[in-house]
């Protein structure tokens, strides 16, 4: 597994992808939303990770979305980059994202046991859009 | 004399970057001399034990219970005081489902303390489920330290019928002053069973110095095969106990309407034993008599001090548990970056380390924690892994 190089010069080591960190660092649409059309609270019950998400929709799409909670980059981060990717995505399309397309949003292999983390901001997303 | 090369897996590699096995809370790595036995045993002796007229049936039997009187020695007990178990947590399950169960009644109380792991929380859970018993927690101090004090104080409450505390944390770090503790609860005639799980890869034990009921540990992590484990009580109490798990070697006679149970130790244990794992948890408590406490206890806090001093000098990493008696054992915060994070980045640089909230999740919650990240140390890492992880970790907080 190899992450991108970066960040510190002198440093050999990897640390994830630019895309992670600055979303970690920077996170877009930290909140709740006033009355959402939908939330939910999910949990990363082995690891502490929470996340909880509020939706604003038009129609069948994704208007606004928003999350606040706390844990690792890679869970923070995929949370922050899902609610800029996801509005203007409709129900449907959403429930088809899977670990393949988290993966390609992160910009980074993921491995096996990080698993949980970049999914969990989808996992609340979905479950929230689930009716 | 310590040996670092008596371990082969410390010679391997991991993404081709040295292993530097900072993950001994959770389990020890092997010296070739255990590795040796569990093979031997399968090479040559491999027989049922405690049954069947044959040869090789008697040579297992022997070297098993060769193994079962180092380990007595080893904890200052009689051979028929020694049970063996596939682990701590089924050695406190053992008296959970035992001892518990045959004199705890509705509204007595078990002692714990809040940082307890989850192996001597949840069996006392399942009881308060099954017959409505009620737990109390000893609190610990600023420090992390427990408060012998408060202590004293539960242990006087009316209907506390068992102490049943851990001798060392195994987040904290810290080896509890516990002999005071079990001196109060004998004079109350409270039952106490001591969690040596961490405690027994640091100390000698001796179980009448020490002056508890009960007692438990694991072999894996005192450099012993995985799956194996010892409970020890006192003989009286044993002896008076129902039986755990039913079934061959544990039963004297069976008839199609009862049974009767086996002498001690074998009512305890049956089922065919883990004879390998054991056979090699005997030569894991010879090696480390050989090496003798006082040069472990030396180099481990020769380590312990030297990674002290490198965090003193780091404002961003958090310490949790700090005290006289600290174990090479250290439970991390870092400024801006989360424990998973860590374990993960620098994992990929070698340092095995372990993420989250190490089996003792009430302790985390009461510290407003949700995870941290535990560099625990054994007497075989050196100072140059110590200097090359706080190198690593200085990167990584740049980094975030």
């Amino acid at each position: 597994m190899n992450y991108i190089k970066l960040f510190k010069p002198d440093s050999d080591m990897d640390i994830y992808g630019q895309n992670i960190m600055d979303h970690y660092k920077n996170p877009r649409n930290v909140g709740f939303l006033e009355a959402p059309d939908a939330s939910r609270r999910e949990t990363n019950a082995t690891c502490g990770d929470e996340l909880v998400v509020s939706i604003k929709m038009k129609g069948q799409k994704i208007a606004a979305l928003k999350f606040q909670g706390h844990g690792c980059a890679i869970s923070q981060a995929a949370a922050s980059i899902l609610s800029e990717e996801l509005v203007g995505k409709t129900r449907k399309q959403v429930a088809g994202y899977k670990f393949a397309d988290m993966q390609m949003i992160l910009g980074v292999p993921i491995s096996e046991r990080r698993y949980k983390c970049a999914m969990l901001g989808l996992r609340a997303i979905q479950k929230a859009l689930l009716k | 004399m310590i040996k670092r090369s008596d371990f082969p897996i410390l010679k391997s590699k991991i993404g081709g970057r040295p292993l530097v096995y900072f993950d001994n809370a959770a389990t020890s790595q092997k010296p070739q001399v255990v590795i040796n036995a569990v093979k031997t045993y399968y090479e040559n002796f491999n027989a049922n034990v405690h049954r069947g007229l044959n040869p090789l049936a008697a040579e297992a039997t022997a070297r098993y219970e060769a193994a079962r009187d180092i380990i007595a020695g080893f904890i200052g007990a009689k051979r028929q005081e020694v049970i063996f178990t596939r682990g701590a947590t089924e050695s406190i399950n053992l008296i959970a489902r035992t001892w518990g169960e045959a004199n705890l009644r509705s509204g007595d109380i078990v002692l714990l303390s809040v940082a307890e792991h989850h192996a001597n929380i949840v069996p006392w859970l399942q009881l308060k489920e099954k017959i409505g018993i009620r737990l109390s927690y000893i609190p610990l101090n600023r420090s992390g330290e427990l408060d012998l004090v408060a202590g004293a104080k539960l242990l006087k409450r009316p209907r506390v019928k068992l102490i049943s505390v851990s001798l060392a944390s195994n987040v904290l770090g810290l080896r509890h002053d516990l002999e005071k503790l079990l001196r109060v609860a004998k004079k109350l005639n409270i039952i106490s069973l001591v969690d040596a799980a961490q405690a027994a890869a640091h100390e000698a034990l001796d179980v009448k110095k020490l002056g508890g009921d009960f007692l438990a540990f694991s072999g894996h992590k005192i450099y012993g095969p995985t799956g194996t484990g010892v409970l020890y009580g006192r003989e009286e109490l044993l002896a008076a106990l129902p039986p755990f798990l039913g079934g061959g070697d544990m039963i004297d006679s069976v008839a199609l309407d009862g049974f009767s149970v086996n002498e001690l130790p074998y009512k305890f244990e049956a089922g065919t034993p883990n004879i390998a794992g054991v056979i090699g948890l005997g030569e894991a408590c010879k090696y480390l008599i050989n090496i003798g406490w006082s040069e472990i206890k030396t180099r481990e806090e020769s380590l312990r001090d030297y990674f002290l001093k490198k965090l003193e000098t780091r404002p961003f990493i958090r310490l949790i548990g700090s005290g006289q008696k600290k174990l090479p054992l250290f439970s991390l915060t870092i400024d801006g970056v989360h424990p998973h994070d860590a374990a993960d980045l620098l994992g990929q640089e070698g340092i095995i380390l372990r993420a989250g909230h190490h089996c003792a999740e009430p302790l985390h919650r009461q510290l407003g924690l949700t995870a941290t990240l535990r560099a625990s140390l054994s007497f075989y890492n050196t100072k140059a892994e110590i200097d090359y992880f706080f190198k690593k970790l200085d990167e990584l907080y740049q980094a975030f």
